[in-house]
This record gives C-alpha cells, structure tokens and sequence, in this order.
C-alpha cells in the first residue's frame, strides 16, 4: 500500500521532468482561476460598493411615487390617470404618519442657472431643510434651506458646491443673486463637496424649496415624497400606513412605495446573480484548461507505458496506479488555482489602487469555490487518462520501449 | 515451488490461432536454476510472464508455492509479485528521471514500507551489486551493465523467493554481462529460485536444467553442464544430451 506521501512524491517527480508541459498546462488552470477572481471580485467590489452609496444615504428612507406599480386588480383605462402627489399630500402625511422623523418633498426640474456672464445647465431639486439631514448632507459655507412651514417658499437657494465653483469661482457666492430661468434666488449655502451618488451628481445641483421649485416650472405636483423613518420604526408597517393615508386622499390606491431596504435588496440581489454569471462564464476557462490537463496526461500515459508496465511488475495495484496519476493531475490543477488566485488578487489590489471607491474584495467564498473549482478540474479531467494508465496490460507495455 | 501443467497460451490473430505455449507442463524446484532457450518468437517470454503472474495462461494451471494462481484477483497477484517474485529485464527498465537509489526502493513504496528503512534497505541492495558510489546518478549516467546491476538490486530488494531474467545479458557487452550472471548465480547459490532467458549457451551452462522451447512447445530438456553448442540443443534429432532427459 503507497503512502499518501509517497503517492504526491512520486507525481510531483514526474511533474517536475517535463518542467516545460507541466508549467503550460499549469497556466491554463492559473488563467482560468485568475478570471473567476478577477471577475467575481469585481463583481462583488461593485455590489459593495453600491450597498455603500445606500449607506451613505444613511437613515432608512420610504420613496412614495405617484401611480400605482402593479396592474392588478385596475383594467387598464379604468383607474385613468393617477393623482398627482401634491404639498398637501406631503403636509398631511407629515401630519398622520407615526414613527416618520420627517417628510421630505421633492420637486424637480432642470435649467439655466448664471451669475452675471457665467451660466451653468444644472438640476435643480426642491425640498425642504430636512432633505439635507435625511442624505447626510453637509455645508461648506453659509446655511441650509431655512426650516419653514411647508408650502411657504422664499427664493433663495443652495449650491452644490461644483455648481458653486463654476458660477462662482473664486468669488464668495453667499448673499450673492444667481438667475435661475426667469427667477432670481439668492445664495444661502454652498455644499461640502460629495461627489456622484447613486448616477446623480449633488455637486452640480441647487436646492431651493420645494414650492420655489414648483412655481419656478408652472407645477403643481411634486416628483416625489420622501419619508424618513425614525431609527427604530419598522419600513413595512410604514408602508401600510402610507398607503393607507394615500388611499384616503386620493380614493383610491395610486402611490407606490420603494423602500430604501427593498431598493437596496433587489440591486443587491442583481449584482449578484450578475457576478455569479460572469464567474460562471470565467468558470468555463477552467474546463477549458481541465481538457488541456487531459491532453497532457495522456500524453503522459502513452508516453510512460512502459514504466507503467515496470509498475505493475514490481508489486504496484491498479489502484496505486490510478492514484498517482489522478494524484498528479489533481498537483497539476491545484498549483494553477493557487497561482491564479494569487494573480487575481493581485489585478483586483490594481484596480482598487486605481479606482479607490471600488473595494478589492475577494470575500472567503470566492477563495474556497475557486480553489474547491481549480483543484477537482484536475482529477475531474484527469480520471480518463488516469483509468487508461490502470487498464494498461503489463506485458504488453513492458514490451514498449 | 513452481508446478506448470498443460499450459496453453493462444492469440488470436484475426481467423488464425497463434499457440505462443502449446501444452508446457514442468516442476521447478525452490532454488533451482533453470535456463529457458529457443528461436526468438519460441514462447520464452510469455512463459517466463504467466510465471511472473504478470500474464495469464488461456488454458492449464499454475500452482506458486502450492497456490493456484488462476484463483487469484488481481490486486492478489500484485501482492505476489511484490512480494514473492522479483524481474529482470533485457532493456532494465529504470524509471529515468529516478537516481540509482530511488529505483532499487521503488517495490518498498507499494509495499508502504517506511521511508528510512526503505532508504537503508536500497542501499544495502545497491551495495551488494557493488553500486554504493553510484546511488545518487540517474540511470542516464551508469553503463548497461550498471543499470542491470541496479535492476537486480531492485528485483531482490524485496526478498523474493523467484528471480525471472528475460534475456539478462542481451543488451550488455561480454565483460559487463559476466558480472552480471556472477550476481544471479550468486543469489542462487543463497537459495533463491532462478529462471533465465537466453539465447547464450555460456549463461545455460550455468543452470542445472535447460528448457528448450521451438514453436511455444518444449523440444527437451537437458542438464546444463551437458549443453555445449547451439546446434546440439536444437537439432531435432538430440546427440548425447537425449538421453538424459527426454
Ligand atoms: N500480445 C500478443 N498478441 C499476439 N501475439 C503475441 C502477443 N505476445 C506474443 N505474441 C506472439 O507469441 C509468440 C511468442 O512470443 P514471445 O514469448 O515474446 O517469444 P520469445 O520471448 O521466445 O521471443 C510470438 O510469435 C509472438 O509474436
Ligand atoms: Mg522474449
């Protein structure tokens, strides 16, 4: 009976012999578990990633759209148009809701934005103060939207603080007036600078109150409304309660909620599924290289008939046979999953040098099922040459060489 | 003890039957040196297989010390060749890419003796075929009869009962095939079983018994020290050695 020992000592022998062939075939293995990596890490930096910008976003937020997201129950035609979401659905639900730390709405638009000879295309969101809260939002300069009582708007406004830059530049826009369409707001705050968030730039905004806004576009409805919920209320029954408050409103149900949680799982779950399937499809590289390490190890075998006859004449069993070339292939494949785990890992610490907001992740998980992979492609591809070497007669590969 | 009865060895070749042994029948004796001649295609090598279990007969029996091989799996006949029967090839058959040393310890490994004592044991070996300065060269580097040598160390490494050369001294010069023959006589004379194929009436002479094959069958058999010429042994019609044994 070999020892397990001596079984990986003798197939790392005869690996080491056609240093050439082995390191080839070696590569193949490496560059498969190099892309399974390297793909499933940048997947799941970009699933990280997101769940930060969500984060970021901080507190547990409930979006209430107008229109209703299913069909069912509506022919179509019969439920007609929906209502539109107005400030007084804002104000009520401000009013009723319980467990809400706030109630934010949001109307928006885009225009020209200029101060004196510079202008600038830019978003322009209308909200109240609590907006600036519920997105963790700070001031570089000045203030926010003052606190005031819903449906009042003065015309002043805050920057982002790239929109405040282009306009500005090195001057102070506090206290100065900018032009937005046919408007006239004066700047009260500029914001600290946050970059792209979720595909919307903040930078590049200007925030006015939400009825500034309305009227600024000859609106009477409003995009959206945002409900913050308090740090131990509950997103579900939250729903239910707006749903309800809505329902009330309007006679019938035409609003949908989107919760932050929801959002967050469905993207969350996407991302995924998307990283699963381009590993999956990197794990194909893999077979791939499983079918070289076939193709050498037979060529292997043929080549060592002789000596595998000289086995089975010295005492070896079938089996011992059979070990030592699965044992070898198996040496084979799991060097070339180490190797491409290292490579791997080493273009995701590029990438993330790179492009710092995307995390360089390769999670446990990744590890072990490219390992788990890399290592069974080489007994899984090399048990038929493996099972040929067995069968072998030995007289009639004695005679062979 | 070796015990052959009506072994038959048959090929098909297509229609054609190929009988490479037709109804061989001896007795080997534990310590006794047998040599097996014949015309090249006589039936030697597969004989001297079937009694390395290496090869089964199509029909006959074989019985290894009172065993009968046919009974036996094959993981059993991997057993007996491990243990019981140590082989000797005309073209040595060393794995090339192993030094002298891990070749005479090669049978340890399968039969999962310890790494030290297979280390000390090989060596011992390589010594007793005067090899001891060559252990660490791979095959490439020794001469034929160098490398034969390392193979007899690894046939006894094991301590088998049976010895089978097929053709020990075919590859190898005069000088080197001597040294050669001197090692198999010398553990003969220690008692172990000796079987020698061979074409060289020099090596038969030193067997007590020689087994002459033509067309897988066996023409006759002699005593040894009686074979003198080629001829002798193959003449259909035997002079002296007839006699003795027919
Ligand atoms: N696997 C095989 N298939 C067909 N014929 C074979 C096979 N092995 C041996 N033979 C034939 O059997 C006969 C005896 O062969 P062998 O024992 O090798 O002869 P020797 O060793 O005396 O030269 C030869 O005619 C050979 O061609
Ligand atoms: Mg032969």
């Amino acid at each position: 009976m070999m020892s397990g020992r001596d079984i990986v000592g003798f197939a790392a022998n005869a690996l080491l012999e056609h240093r050439r062939r082995t390191l080839l075939s070696l590569l193949g293995v490496a560059m498969g578990a190099t892309a399974v990596v390297f793909l499933t890490g940048l997947g799941e930096g970009a699933r990280l990633f997101v769940r930060g910008e969500f984060e970021t976003l901080g507190s547990n937020l409930v979006v209430v759209l107008p229109g209703k997201n299913e069909t069912a129950g509506a022919l179509p035609g019969v439920g007609g148009v929906p209502n539109d979401l107005t400030i007084e659905d804002a104000r009520a639900l401000s009013r009723e809701l319980r467990g809400a730390r706030a109630v934010i709405p949001i109307s928006t638009g885009t225009d020209l934005v200029s101060f004196r000879e510079r202008r600038r295309q830019v978003a322009i969101v209308g909200t109240t103060r609590k907006f600036f809260d519920a997105m963790n939002l700070r001031v570089a300069r000045g203030s926010f939207l003052p606190t005031a009582e819903l449906g009042r708007g003065s015309s002043v406004a805050v920057l982002g603080n790239k929109a405040a830059r282009e306009l500005f530049q090195d001057r102070d826009p506090i206290g100065e007036v900018v032009r937005v369409g046919d408007a006239r707001m004066r700047v009260i705050g500029v914001l600290a600078s946050r970059g792209t968030q979720m595909g919307q730039n903040i930078d590049d905004m200007l925030f006015a109150p939400a009825t500034t806004v309305m009227q600024l576009f000859n609106r009477s409805s409003l995009r959206r409304i945002m409900v913050q919920l308090n740090a131990y209320a509950d997103a579900d029954a939250m729903v239910e309660q707006i749903i309800a408050i809505m329902t009330e409103r309007h006679d019938e149900e035409d609003v949908t909620c989107i919760t932050q949680a929801a959002v967050m799982e469905s993207l969350g779950g996407i991302l995924r599924a998307l990283t699963l399937a381009v590993g999956g499809i990197a794990a194909i590289s893999l077979a791939v290289a499983g079918i070289g390490i076939m193709n050498v190890m037979l060529v292997s075998v043929s080549e060592r008939t002789s000596e595998i006859g000289l086995l089975k004449a010295v005492g070896a069993r079938g089996r011992d046979i059979l070990a030592v070339f699965l044992i070898e292939s198996a040496l084979l494949s799991a060097m070339g999953g180490v190797l491409g785990l290292a490579l791997g890992r080493s273009l995701l610490l590029l990438v993330s040098y790179l492009y710092p907001k995307v995390p360089a992740t390769t999670p446990l998980w990744i590890v072990l099922s490219v390992l788990a992979m890399a290592i069974s492609t080489g007994p899984l591809f090399g048990v038929i040459p493996a099972w040929r070497a067995m069968q072998l007669e030995p007289v009639a590969s004695l005679r062979k060489g | 003890m070796i015990r052959l009865s009506k072994i038959w060895k048959t090929y098909e070749m297509g229609t054609q039957k190929l009988h490479a042994l037709q109804d061989v029948s001896t007795t080997i004796e534990q310590g006794e040196h047998l040599a097996i001649m014949g015309p090249s295609g006589s039936g030697k090598s597969t004989l001297l297989n079937i009694v390395g279990c290496l090869d089964q007969p199509t029909s006959g029996e074989y019985f290894l010390d009172g065993e009968d091989v046919a009974q036996l799996s094959d993981d059993d006949l991997a057993e007996v060749r491990l243990r019981k029967i140590g082989f000797v090839f005309q073209s040595f058959h060393l794995i090339p890419r192993l030094s002298a040393l891990a070749n005479v310890a090669l049978p340890m490994v399968f039969a999962g003796v310890p790494a030290a004592e297979r280390e000390e044991r090989a060596r011992e070996a390589i010594d007793s075929v005067g090899l001891a300065d060559w252990s660490d060269h791979k095959p490439a580097e020794l001469s034929g009869g160098q490398k034969q040598r390392v193979a007899v160390a690894r046939a006894v490494v094991m301590r088998p009962g049976l010895l089978l050369a097929d053709e020990p001294t075919g590859n190898l010069d005069s000088a080197s095939g001597r040294q050669v023959l001197d090692i198999l006589c010398g553990l003969n004379q220690q008692g172990i079983t000796l079987i020698t194929v061979t074409h060289d009436p020099n090596v038969a002479r030193l067997a007590e018994r020689v087994m002459v094959l033509t067309d897988g069958a066996i023409l006759r058999e002699v005593e040894g020290r009686k074979v003198s010429t080629l001829d002798d042994l193959f003449s259909p019609v035997a002079s002296g050695a007839r006699d003795e044994l027919a």
